[in-house]
């Protein structure tokens, strides 16, 4: 079996023009991922820059409201551009600018993605690409402008559905096209390995400081892990340091659009069947063909038809579950946490809001939860005004 | 000698890559036999993917009206059956791991032996990820051919050890589609691969017009064009056969 895999997932499926660049990334990677230079100025830029260690809040309001388990809330939305991305992001681009290469490219959904990459690449001083679908340019007008305010390119990729997964083949293609002077960076724990290893590690920061600061607030692990999945690197940011605490429960939650048994879903680990797409083994949407299914969710970032192979492998173990919640009730649990707590999370985050909502009634009060909220929700607010029958300016 | 390497016995190889089921399995089944008649070497039969990760807007096109006309890798299969009874040309699958994987790696190539499939070609499954399909290929005697690209390097000689059928070389950066200027690196890729295996190569990826196919000939075993042969299929629709053969006789004739 090749290299880079968990369990049966993962592995290297990419077209030959990119094994030696991929080989280089390997090899790069895990050089400095051991350099304590490198190290020392991703921490730099961490604390300095994009704000961390995120705060974890204890939300006493919603632990009333719910009368279940004391419910904490992990404020990946705090980071400097609004979600998680930008701890893989600060690693990547950093990474590629050691490796010599002075342009980056990278596939967005949501645009988290896509701003964090600007952001990182206006830092570090190295030109930008984003690729990102029509139909997401649409939902996201907002983050477009913004990528193109901090320098970046932005192409709006017009095939097949028109998002994030037609945004990722069209960001491998352009690498193919040109690699000795880029360095793609991808936005999830998912493609060819080293990345899925690669983004997970840098993610990992999360679950880190999650464990230390729920030592020092209450003396003891929580007993459930709650994060959304798309690709999966917010879940699996947050989820990795406990992989070795069986008592911790793991749950990744992911998009049911209008509900698992209509074909508006993007319900990876509940519909998906193993297959193999961008560079990896792991569970996909798609028919019985072997076709990637056209999957849907109200939220760009989670409307994705594969999921990162280190999550499929936990799911394999019975280590992580895995749910499915609607748009509507992501769209309740926006509203909820808003109201609730004064925190507007991403309506990817809310996935995870909103089962937690479900979870909360059946733990007892002796009991802690923690929700990753991975990104702020200012980027919906038009378009969950929208949902709602409102038109407002973005 | 099986029909591949018969196929490039006779001199320099003409390849043409048609998409299956665009515009409809009926007009693909008669392409292969009209194209056969009229000299092609080899046919490389896509099977359309709703991703082709490796095609240019051209071919991926046409596997969307592929797609949307209902297209599936069971009435691929049987058109492959029915024109193995009257064309003995030699035929190669070009696809992707994911529709191969699902239909059941084993299963898709035994049933490749049966239709008399001679070889095939997934450009997602590299070197490294081989066991993915070659042992199947292996036990079902199908060729399993490898690409390399001018950024392959030292790899070629990896790759052209194992090669089977032909080395598919890639004469250019990125994806599919028909390009001007086609560069030079494949004259060494060839050498290379002639240093470590007597296999025949051919050169695909932007080959459009007999002036470029001569050239390409030159220094190769074959060549492989695809989206220039797409394009015609594009713009004729069902009535795509002529102008397709009329092409390829004039690709054949420059080589030769």
């Amino acid at each position: 079996m090749s290299k880079g895999r968990f369990g049966i997932h993962g592995g290297q499926y990419i077209p030959e023009v990119l094994m030696n660049a991929i080989h280089e990334l390997e090899e790069a990677y895990n050089h400095y991922k051991n350099d304590k230079e490198f190290i020392e100025e991703l921490n730099f830029l961490y604390e300095n820059y994009a704000g961390r260690p995120s705060s974890l809040y204890y939300a006493e309001n919603m632990t009333k409201d719910l009368k279940g388990p004391k419910i904490y809330l992990k404020r990946e939305d705090l980071n400097h551009t609004g979600s998680h991305k930008i701890n893989n992001v600060l690693g990547q681009v950093l990474l590629a600018k050691k490796m010599g290469k002075t342009r980056v490219i990278a596939e967005t959904g949501a645009g988290q993605h896509g701003v964090a990459t600007a952001t990182a690449a206006a830092l570090l001083g190295l030109e930008c690409e984003v690729f990102m679908g029509k139909e997401d340019t649409k939902r996201q007008a907002l983050n477009v402008y913004r990528m193109k305010l901090l320098g970046s390119k932005v192409h709006e990729v017009t095939s097949g559905t028109q998002t994030l997964k037609d945004a990722v083949n069209e960001t491998f293609k352009e690498w193919t096209s040109r690699i000795d002077d880029t360095h793609y960076v991808i936005g999830s724990v998912v493609g060819p390995y080293p990345f899925p290893e690669m983004v997970r590690d840098f993610q990992s920061v999360i679950g880190k400081e999650l464990k230390d600061q729920m030592l020092l607030a209450e003396g003891r692990l929580p007993d459930a892990i709650l994060a959304c999945v798309g690709g999966g690197s917010n879940a699996m940011g947050v989820f990795y340091d406990f992989i070795d605490n069986p008592e911790v429960r793991l749950i990744g939650c992911e998009a049911a659009g209008h509900g698992v048994d209509t074909e508006l879903n993007a319900a990876t680990m509940t519909n998906g069947k193993l297959g193999i797409f961008h560079g990896m083994k792991s569970y996909f949407c798609q028919d019985e063909y072997g076709q990637i299914a056209p999957v849907y969710s109200i939220s760009a970032g989670l409307d994705y038809p594969g999921i990162g192979p280190e999550h499929s492998y936990l799911k394999d173990i019975e280590r992580a579950e895995y749910v499915p919640v609607t748009d509507e009730e992501a769209v309740e649990a926006f509203e909820y946490l808003a109201r609730t707590e004064g925190i507007i999370p991403a309506i990817e985050s809310s996935h995870a809001v909103a089962h937690a909502l479900k979870l909360a009634p059946t733990m007892g009060k002796d009991k802690i939860m923690v929700i990753n909220i991975s990104g702020r929700g200012d980027k919906d607010v038009a378009a969950i005004a929208r949902y709602k029958g409102e038109d407002i300016y973005e | 000698m099986n029909r591949i390497e018969k196929a490039f016995s006779k001199g320099k190889a003409f390849i043409p890559f048609i998409t299956a089921g665009d515009p409809s399995i009926e007009v693909t089944e008669q392409l292969i036999i009209e194209m056969a008649k009229a000299g092609a070497d080899i046919i490389e039969i896509g099977i359309p993917f709703s991703d082709p990760s490796a095609e240019g807007p051209v071919i991926q096109a046409a596997d969307v009206r592929a797609l949307s006309a209902g297209t599936t890798t069971d009435q691929i299969l049987e058109m492959v059956k029915r024109i193995r009874k009257v064309c003995d040309v030699p035929l190669v699958f070009m696809t992707y791991i994911n529709p191969v994987f699902s239909y059941g790696t084993d299963r898709f190539l035994k049933t490749c032996k049966e239709i008399g499939v001679d070889g095939i070609i997934v450009p997602d499954v590299p070197y490294e990820e081989r066991d993915e399909i070659k042992p199947f290929c292996e036990k079902y005697g199908i060729a399993c051919i490898p690409l390399i690209a001018p950024t392959s390097k030292d790899r070629i000689d990896l790759i052209a050890k194992e090669a089977e059928g032909f080395v598919y070389c890639v004469s250019s950066f990125g994806v599919t589609g028909v390009r001007e200027d086609l560069g030079h690196d494949f004259i060494d890729m060839i050498k290379r691969v002639k240093l470590v295996k007597d296999i025949p190569c051919a050169i695909g990826f932007g080959i459009s017009n007999p002036d470029q196919a001569k050239t390409l000939s030159e220094v190769s075993d074959g060549v492989i064009v695809g989206s220039a042969i797409v394009k015609i299929i594009e713009e004729y629709g069902k009535d795509c056969i002529g102008p397709v053969v009329e092409y390829v006789k004039s690709m054949i004739a420059a080589i030769r």
